[in-house]
Parts: structure tokens; sequence; C-alpha cells
């Protein structure tokens, strides 16, 4: 039923121009970026003499891209998942939902994992993109398949929190604005904290569990904390919707 | 007895303070169409709303086939096909693949998702708009779209919540032919203002009123109150009342504001012909005799006046 679901909300994105635009212009980002680090590397590494300064070319490139991919992840999951619900409750389609024999969870996982798998695309399109260095040099797998799965958690914890904000209200775009700000807010909570490093605010900062992953470190902590961060929200939701059926 | 398909038992909903719906209580049989009728605002689409399990009931509970909506809503879910009063179409889909979304979500088995999309676009008349996009449908298209992804999956019970508001009167008459046809295999609710068209489609009939219940039964049943037996009798030269009241059998003789005169006799006693040719014989001027009926809107407000009325007794009390 899940799968249903997810379905149904992948054929959605794509049948809308929304989806094709953000994948198609998420895609020139990435891609001009990763022209930019294969020159600057050039650049860069000719200049370097000592061998201490000298970097390798998966985590110069690959700093670059996931560095911009997952603040451009801030901009285009919220427009993303601002209609998965808040849509539905405007155009009054969610009856069809509630009336099928489809728990509140199946409905909600089911979204979510539509969103997920049509991340995963551009998730994957860098993970393909990076692999192409290796035609003329020797590159670091691991390093980009870490990247890979931590860009990919950053996107479902976003998504998370961005289905949350579009099951509050009927109007896509406050869904986007909302989810957007709160966002934000959770990335730069270590920033704001930067004088305390230790403090627990700065802790449950998206970035900050991030940044492991982008280093290189599959850290089971990290994950648990994004696991955590995804149900959390998920929860949440489910709750909303119930309380649609609760309260009318 | 016939076995009930669905039974809803004292269902009642709170909004704030005042209720929606108090105390519905009543049953659907095995392939029969009933008719929920009542003006706007009644608490149709709120009991229908329990009914499908979007909306809790704050007390009583919905059976559908003996499973219990609340306590196991998947299986009775499943069992049901839903049509809100607002169209739930996905409107960026063509016709073929928003069948086919219903069709999952409703459990028919991937192999059989075709032929059921195929089917249900046969019995709607939806086959030569397969590759529409739902957007670019007109109003009775897209409520036949509607009708069919709440029949898809077979469904024991359909619910139908107005289903003919803004269509025109054509096709007005083709979606109620269809749901004629689906309550041939199915047991159907159908939710409406209109009174004659619970008359043309449904077998029994139920009003509400504010929330409560004021009339269940038989179309029949409304018949005879609708019709009574009464005859409308039109005299150009009409005698005094006290004469027509001695002719055998007549209960009560009444002016209406035209002029006519309405006659109610005693049960199974119909004395047309002894009028007429008393008439006749009289030289009363006799040009219309016929059957009073009463409009359904008649009886309609005497049902819920009199149940106004109750209210306010037992208020006094």
């Amino acid at each position: 039923m899940i799968i249903n679901v997810a379905r149904k909300e992948l054929k959605s994105l794509f049948s809308s121009p929304m989806g094709w635009i953000i994948l198609a212009l998420l895609m020139l980002a990435f891609g001009s970026f990763y022209l930019q680090g294969v020159n600057n590397y050039f650049e860069v590494m000719s200049g370097s003499i000592r061998p201490a300064e000298r970097v390798g070319v998966t985590i110069f490139v690959g700093q670059t891209v996931y560095g911009i991919a997952s603040f451009l992840m801030l901009f285009a999951v919220p427009l993303l998942s601002m209609r998965l619900i808040s849509e539905e409750r405007r155009s009054q389609t969610l009856p069809f939902l509630f009336s099928a024999p489809i728990s509140l969870t199946e409905i909600v996982v089911g979204k979510f994992l539509g969103l997920i798998i049509f991340l995963s695309i551009l998730v994957g399109y860098i993970l393909l993109m990076l692999s192409t260095l290796n035609i003329w040099s020797d590159i670091d797998f691991g390093y980009l398949l870490s990247n890979s799965l931590g860009l990919i958690l950053l996107a479902a914890s976003f998504s998370a929190l961005g289905i949350y904000f579009s099951s509050l209200t009927s109007q896509p775009i406050i869904a986007a604005i909302l989810s957007f700000i709160a966002l934000f807010a959770l990335m730069g909570l270590d920033k704001f904290f930067g004088s305390q490093p230790n403090h627990w605010f700065g802790y449950i900062s998206l970035m900050k569990h991030f940044q492991s992953f982008s280093r290189g470190v599959i850290d089971s902590k990290d994950i648990i904390y994004f696991i955590l961060f995804i149900t959390t929200f998920l929860v949440l939701t489910v709750r909303r919707l119930d309380a649609d059926r609760l309260r009318g | 007895m016939t076995k009930a398909t669905l039974n809803a038992i004292d269902l009642s909903r709170q909004f704030g303070d005042n209720f929606a719906v108090k105390d519905v209580s009543f049953h659907l049989n095995k392939g029969e169409v009933l008719g929920f009728l009542g003006p706007n605002g009644a608490g149709k689409s709120t009991t229908m709303r329990m009914l499908t399990g979007n909306l809790a009931p704050t007390q009583g509970g919905v059976k559908i086939c003996g499973i219990d909506i609340i306590e196991n809503p998947k299986e009775a879910k499943a069992l049901i096909g839903y049509l809100p009063e607002i169209r739930p179409l996905y409107k960026e889909f063509t016709v073929n693949e928003f069948l086919s979304i219903a069709a999952r979500f409703h459990k028919v088995k991937s192999s059989y998702v075709h032929k059921a999309v195929e089917a249900v676009k046969d019995k709607c008349g939806l086959a030569h708009m397969s590759n529409r996009l739902i957007e670019n449908l007109s109003n009775g298209y897209q409520q036949r779209v509607g009708i069919a992804q709440a029949i898809i999956h077979n469904p024991e019970i359909v619910i139908l919540d107005e289903p003919t508001v803004g269509l025109d009167p054509i096709q007005i008459r083709e979606i109620r032919k269809l749901i004629k046809e689906i309550g041939k295999k199915h047991s159907v609710i159908l939710s409406t203002h209109i009174l004659p068209e619970v008359e043309m489609v449904c077998d029994r009939v139920q009003i509400i009123d504010k929330g409560h219940l004021v009339f269940h039964g038989s179309i029949d049943d409304l018949k005879q109150q609708r019709l009574g037996n009464k005859l409308l009798i039109g005299l150009s030269k009409p005698p005094t009342l006290s004469k027509l009241k001695s002719i055998k059998g007549v209960e009560k003789v009444e002016k209406d504001e035209q002029g006519m005169l309405v006659m109610k006799f005693k049960d199974k006693y119909l004395p047309a012909e002894e009028i007429v040719s008393l008439a006749t014989k009289q030289n009363w001027g006799l040009y219309h005799i016929a059957p009073h009926v009463t409009s359904l809107e008649d009886i309609f407000v005497q049902l819920t006046q009199v149940q106004t009325i109750k209210n306010r007794i037992t208020k006094g009390k």
C-alpha cells in the first residue's frame, strides 16, 4: 500500500512542470559546480607545491558539489514538499485517501517515500557525475558513497519537516515558507552557538550531523539522529491528519 | 429478514457545543437504494462522512457488514465506495491513470487493475474519455469519474453525497440511470435535497432535519403520505359545503386558495364516479376532478415542522 501511495505521489510530481523544472535547474547547478571544481583543481594544485597542501581530486571536487547540493536542497525540498498534503487539502481530495482502505501512517509514509525517490534521482545523478572523474584518475568511492548517504538523509529530514508543515495549512506557499524558515534555523543552529561547540542546542543542528558524512565518516550516531528527526516529523504529521478525523 | 449491510447505531457528532447529527440510527439492506433527504445543513454530509470513516463520531458507531469502522477501519473501508460532495479528483491525471490509482488504493489485485478500469469505464460511459486529463472534462463527465472511482472495487456499499448537484437535466437523467443500475448489484446510500429524485431512484427514504431523523420508511409510505385519500374537485356552481359533506364516506371538505375543493375520504373509499354523476345530475358545473397530491415539498415541510414543534414541547418540559 505504501508503494502505491508513493507511486501516485511520484506520478503527480512528474505530471506538473514544477517537478521537471526543479530537477533540471538543480542538475544544471550541480553540473556547473562540478565543472568549476575540476577547473579549479588544476589551478589550485599547480600552485601548491608542498605535499601537505595537496588534496585528492575526489575530496576537492566532491566538497564543492556536495556542499552546494546540501545548500540547494534547502530551497528545493520545501518547494517540492509544500504540495504534498496542503494541495490535497485545498482541492478537497483528502477524503479519497481517507476512505480508501489505507491507514494514515501508510498515507504519510507513502507520500514521504515518493518524495525521497524523486530526490534520490538527484543524489544518484551527482554520484554518477562524480564517478566520471574515475576515467582519468583513481577516485575514492567510499568518500562519494558516504556523502551520498549523508545527502539523502539530509534531504529526507528536510522532506519530513516539509510534509509536516504541508499538513498544517491548505496554502502550499505558506507551507513552503514555513518549512524553509524552520529548516534554515535548524541548519544554522550550530553557527549561532558557535562559541559553545558542545551546547545541546548546537547539537540538534542538521548541518552538524551532515558534516561528518561530508568528511567521509559514516557515524551511527548521525544516522540515528537523522532517523529520529524523520520519525518525529512523520509521527507529528500522522497525528495532525488524525486530528482532522477527530475534530472535523 | 434480509441481512443488513450497514448499521448506524446512535450516531452523534458534536461541533463545539451544537450537535450536527444527534442519535441517528438506521440500517441499509443488501441491494437497496436508500435516499437520504434533508435541507441544507441538516447533517447529511456529516452523517456520510461518519459512515465512511472520514470523521469520528462523538457517540455511537457504524458497522459495515458487521465490521466496526472505528475498530477495523481498513477492513470496513474496503467494503465501501464513497463519493463526497466535492469530487476528490486529481485533475492532473488522465481518466485511466486516476482510475487505476483508485483501483490500487482499494486493493484490487494488480493483475486485475486493467480489467477493473475497463469495466468501470464501460459502466459509466467513460470509454471514449480514457486518455483525457480530468481537468479538461466537463462537469458531468467529472461526476462520472467520481462515481467510477467509488464503484471500481465492487464494494458492498456505495455512498454518494449529492451526486446530481450542478449538472444539467440530461446529465442528471443519465446519472440517475447509472445510480439505478448500480443499485441492482450494490447497496446504495444517496443523499440529496431534491425530492422527486428520491422518488425516482430510491427504494427507501430517510429524512433528516437539524441532525435528527424525522422520517424513515419505504418510498411507498412516502407516496402514501403524499397521495392520501383525497380528490381535488373543481365546480363552477358549487353547492353548500354541508351538502358535499353529506356524501357517503366524506371525512372533510376544504376550499383551497384557487377555489377548488379538496375532499378527504375515509380509508379505502374513493367515490369519484358517484360525485361525477351527482355533479351532472344536480348541475354543479364540474370541470376538474383528480386525485389530490400533496407535493413532496409540503410533506417535507410538515415533517420538519412537526419535529420542531415536538422539540419545543420537550424543551418546554
